[in-house]
C-alpha cells in the first residue's frame, strides 16, 4: 500500500517536472525578443527583473501561503548591497549578485522567525514593518546610501570580464533574462520536488501537514529564506542594470506592485509572476505614453475589471478555446496527461 | 502541436508590434520632457508641462526650419524610472534635448546618460546646487536653494531676528537650504537650531511642537513645491500662527500654485525667491494671463516659469545652432541672457547655472487673492555655493 502511494507520488512529480511545449515556446519568445526588439530592451529588462521579483513572492505566497506586504525589504536590500559594492570598487556584476543574494537570504532567515508567528494579518503587519524599518534606515544612513538623493556614481564592470553594459540596454536585458531563467529553472525544480510538495500541503492545511510529520516551521523558514535571496537578486539586477539606487526600492509601492503583478499573472503558478510582469509593464508603458497624467486611472479600472471578471475564468476560457481548437489532434492524448501539470508549475 | 507553437508565435509577434513604437521619418527635433505627472509631486509636472506647451503655442513649433516635437513622459517621481525613460528617449526617439526633472534625485539619475550620449539636459525644477556639476551637459533654468536662501539670511539679520529654527525636508535641496542659511545667518551673529523632516509623507507636527517649545524669533522653512499646504495646515493646528513666531524661508513654502488656498495663516510670511506670479512687469502680466487662460485659471508658480524659460533656452539655442544638438547646443546656451517673466536672467557660462534677481516678498491679500508681493530686489545673484568654490 505504502509503496504504491510513494510510487504514484514519484511518477506524478516526475511527470510534473517535464517541460511542456508551451513553456519552451515561452522562453523561446523571450530569447527572440533579444534579437527582434532592440529598441525595447530597457523596458524588457525591467520586466525580467519584476518577473523575477514576482516569482520570488510566488514562492512564499503561492506555494507556502505566507502573505507578505513587505517583500520589497529584500528587493531593496539586494539593490543597496549590489549598488554599494559596485560603488566601492567591487564592480563584477556576478559577485555583486551573489553577495546581494546572501545578504537578503540572511535578512530573510532572521525575519522568518518573526513572520512565522501569528495569523495572516500578523504576517502582513510584520512584513510591512520590516520593510518600513529598512526604508527608514536607508534614509537615515545617507553617508552610506545617499539618502533621499539616491546612491550616485555606481559604475559596473563587464559581465564575466567580457560584456560591457551598453546604452541600448541589450547586455543588461540579456543579463537579467539569463539570471531570471536560471533562477526560474531552479525554482521549477524545487516546486516539483518532495520539498515543494510538502510546502503545498502546508499551504493547504498546516495542521494536517504537521500531523503527517512534515517539519512545518523548518520548511517555511527554508522557503522564506530562499524567496528572500531571489528578491535580493532581483534588486541587485535593478541596481546593476540601472546603475542607480534610490529609496524607492524599499518603498511600500514596490511591495504592493509586485503583489499586483502576481495577482494579474496568477498565484501558485511559476509563470504567473512572469506573465503578470509582462502584462503590467506593457499596460503601464502604453497607457502612460498615451496619457501621462491619467494612466493610473485606466490601470486601476483594468485591475478592477480583471479581478471582478476573474483571471481564472479568463485564462480557463482561453485554455478551453485552445483545447477545442486543437481537440482533433489531442483527443487521444488529453486523458494521458494529468490536468494539474501546467497549473502547478 | 505545430499549430499550437505557430499560434504562440503569432501572439508573440502581435505583442512585439504593440511594444515597438512607430518611427518618425520627418525632419524633427525632439524634446523629451520627463516629469512627475502622478504621485505627490504631480503639481510640479503639471505646471511645467502647461508652461512648455504654452511656450510652444505662443512661439510656434518650428525652429530653424525644423519641427519641434515635445514628448512628455511620466516618471512618477521615481528616479530609476526617470533614468529608464531618459535612456529610451535617447536610444529610441533620438531626442535632441531632455528636459524637466522635478526633484534632485530625478535630475541626478540621468546625468551619466547626458554625458555618455552628449544630450543636453535642461533642468527646469530641481534645485540642489551640485546638480550642474554632475554632467557638463546639464543646464539649469530653475534656481538653486542657496541662491534663494542666502538673501533670506541677510534679510533676517538686518531685520533684527536673533534666534531662528530651520525646518527642511531631508534631501539635497533641503540640506543645501539649511547649510546656506545657517552659515550666512551665524556669520552675522544669529543663532540657529536645525530640524529635518523626511521627504516622503512628512508629518510636521512633532517638529512643530519642538519649535513651539523653543520659541525662536522666526521659523525658516523649506519644503518642496506642492507640500507647502500640508505644512501650513499643521502650522495652524499647533497654534504657531498665534505664537508670534515669524515664518520665513525660500519661496517654495508659499508656492503660488497653492498659496491662495492656504488662507490667512500665510499672511505676513516673508520669503525670498526668484519668481512671484505678482511680479510687476509687462512680460509677467502677459505670461500669467496666457497661462491662466490656457489652464482653466491655474496660477503659474516658479516651476512653470522654470519650464517656460527652459523652453525659451532650448528654442534660442537651437536657433543659434541651426537645429543642431549635442555639445554645440550646450555651448550656444552658455552665456545666453533674456528677459523672463521673472525679470532679467542669464546662463552663467562657467557653471551652466542660472543667474537671476532674487526678490524679498511678503504674503499679502491683493484683489481678494493671496500673493507673494515683492518689496526688495537683490540683482543678479549667482549660485553662492559654486561662486565660493571658484574663488
Amino acid at each position: 500500500m505504502q509503496s504504491t502511494t510513494a510510487e504514484t507520488v514519484r511518477t506524478g512529480l516526475s511527470r510534473r517536472g517535464r517541460w511542456g511545449l508551451g513553456e519552451i515556446a515561452f522562453w523561446l519568445v523571450a530569447a527572440a525578443t533579444l534579437f527582434f526588439l532592440p529598441e525595447r530592451h530597457l523596458i524588457l529588462n525591467e520586466i525580467a527583473i519584476i518577473g523575477l521579483f514576482a516569482l520570488s513572492l510566488d514562492l512564499i505566497l503561492g506555494y507556502a501561503g505566507i502573505v507578505s506586504l513587505g517583500h520589497a525589504a529584500f528587493f531593496g536590500l539586494g539593490a543597496y548591497v549590489a549598488g554599494i559594492l559596485a560603488k566601492n570598487g567591487i564592480t563584477d556584476p556576478l559577485a555583486g549578485l551573489v553577495v546581494a543574494a546572501i545578504a537578503s537570504a540572511i535578512l530573510g532567515f532572521v525575519t522568518s522567525f518573526l513572520v512565522l508567528r501569528g495569523s495572516d494579518l500578523t504576517k502582513l503587519m510584520v512584513t510591512l514593518g520590516v520593510a518600513l524599518v529598512l526604508g527608514e534606515l536607508a534614509n537615515q544612513m545617507s553617508w552610506l546610501t545617499g539618502g533621499a538623493d539616491g546612491l550616485q556614481g555606481i559604475s559596473m564592470g563587464p559581465i564575466l570580464g567580457l560584456f560591457e553594459f551598453d546604452i541600448f540596454g541589450t547586455v543588461a536585458y540579456a543579463y537579467s533574462l539569463v539570471v531570471t531563467f536560471v533562477l526560474f529553472v531552479l525554482a521549477r525544480r524545487i516546486v516539483v520536488s518532495p520539498f515543494g510538495l510538502s510546502l503545498r500541503s502546508i499551504r493547504d492545511n498546516p495542521l494536517r501537514a504537521r500531523a503527517v510529520g512534515i517539519p512545518v516551521n523548518r520548511r517555511l523558514v527554508a522557503v522564506y529564506t530562499l524567496a528572500a535571496a531571489y528578491a535580493g537578486v532581483a534588486g541587485g539586477l535593478l541596481a546593476q542594470t540601472t546603475q542607480f539606487v534610490s529609496l524607492d526600492v524599499l518603498a511600500f509601492h514596490r511591495s504592493a506592485d509586485v503583489m499586483l503583478v502576481l495577482v494579474i499573472g496568477g498565484v501558485g503558478y511559476l509563470y504567473g509572476g512572469l506573465i503578470g510582469a509582462v502584462v503590467f509593464k506593457v499596460l503601464q508603458d502604453v497607457l502612460s505614453a498615451w496619457t501621462p497624467q491619467y494612466w493610473q486611472f485606466w490601470i486601476g479600472l483594468i485591475l478592477v475589471l480583471l479581478v471582478l471578471a476573474g483571471r481564472e475564468r479568463l485564462t480557463d476560457k482561453a485554455r478551453f478555446a485552445v483545447k477545442r481548437f486543437f481537440g482533433r489532434f489531442k483527443a487521444q492524448r488529453t486523458d494521458a496527461m494529468p490536468t494539474t501539470s501546467a497549473r502547478e508549475i | 502541436m505545430l499549430r499550437r507553437t505557430l499560434l504562440s508565435a503569432v501572439g508573440a509577434t502581435a505583442a512585439m508590434l504593440a511594444l515597438s513604437g512607430v518611427a518618425m521619418a520627418q525632419e524633427t527635433v525632439k524634446i523629451g520632457l520627463i516629469l512627475p505627472m502622478t504621485g505627490p509631486f504631480a503639481s510640479t509636472g503639471r505646471q511645467i508641462e502647461a508652461a512648455a506647451k504654452l511656450y510652444m503655442q505662443q512661439k510656434g513649433d518650428t525652429v530653424a526650419g525644423k519641427k519641434i516635437q515635445l514628448i512628455v513622459k511620466d516618471d512618477t517621481g521615481t528616479a530609476d524610472v526617470t533614468k529608464r525613460l531618459a535612456q529610451e528617449l535617447i536610444v529610441n526617439d533620438k531626442i535632441a534635448v531632455m528636459a524637466g526633472f522635478g526633484l534632485t534625485p530625478l535630475a541626478l539619475a540621468p546625468a551619466p546618460l547626458a554625458t555618455q550620449a552628449k544630450v543636453p539636459e535642461v533642468v527646469m525644477a530641481a534645485a540642489t546646487s551640485t546638480i550642474t556639476e554632475a554632467s557638463p551637459f546639464i543646464v539649469r533654468t530653475s534656481f538653486t536653494l542657496p541662491q534663494a536662501t542666502v538673501p533670506m539670511a541677510d534679510w533676517a539679520a538686518q531685520n533684527g531676528l536673533k534666534k531662528v529654527a530651520t525646518l527642511v525636508s531631508d534631501y539635497g535641496p533641503g540640506i543645501d537650504a539649511e547649510k546656506a542659511f545657517t552659515a550666512a545667518f551665524t556669520a552675522k551673529g544669529g543663532q540657529v537650531e536645525n530640524l529635518r523632516v523626511p521627504l516622503a509623507n512628512p508629518d510636521f507636527s512633532p517638529f512643530l511642537q519642538k519649535v513651539a517649545d523653543a520659541k525662536p524669533d522666526a521659523l525658516f522653512v523649506f519644503v518642496p513645491s506642492g507640500i507647502g499646504a500640508q505644512f501650513m495646515k499643521q502650522f495652524v493646528e499647533r497654534g504657531l500662527d498665534k505664537s508670534g513666531i515669524k515664518l520665513i524661508g525660500p519661496g517654495d513654502v508659499t508656492d503660488d500654485d497653492l498659496l491662495n488656498n492656504m488662507g490667512d495663516v500665510a499672511l505676513g510670511a516673508i520669503t525670498t525667491q526668484h519668481y512671484s506670479a505678482d511680479h510687476d512687469s509687462a512680460e509677467n502680466k502677459a505670461f500669467v494671463e496666457a497661462f491662466k487662460k490656457a489652464n482653466n485659471g491655474m496660477r503659474p508658480n516658479f516651476m512653470a516659469v522654470g519650464g517656460y524659460d527652459g523652453m525659451h533656452l532650448i528654442y534660442e539655442g537651437l536657433k543659434k545652432t541651426n537645429g543642431e544638438g549635442g555639445q554645440a547646443l550646450v555651448d550656444a546656451m552658455k552665456g545666453m541672457s533674456w528677459t523672463s517673466p521673472r525679470g532679467p536672467v542669464s546662463i552663467d557660462p562657467q557653471t551652466r547655472d542660472i543667474v537671476q534677481n532674487i526678490y524679498v516678498r511678503k504674503v499679502e491679500r491683493k484683489n481678494g487673492e493671496l500673493y507673494n508681493v515683492e518689496f526688495a530686489t537683490i540683482p543678479n545673484v549667482k549660485d553662492p555655493v559654486k561662486a565660493a568654490k571658484s574663488n
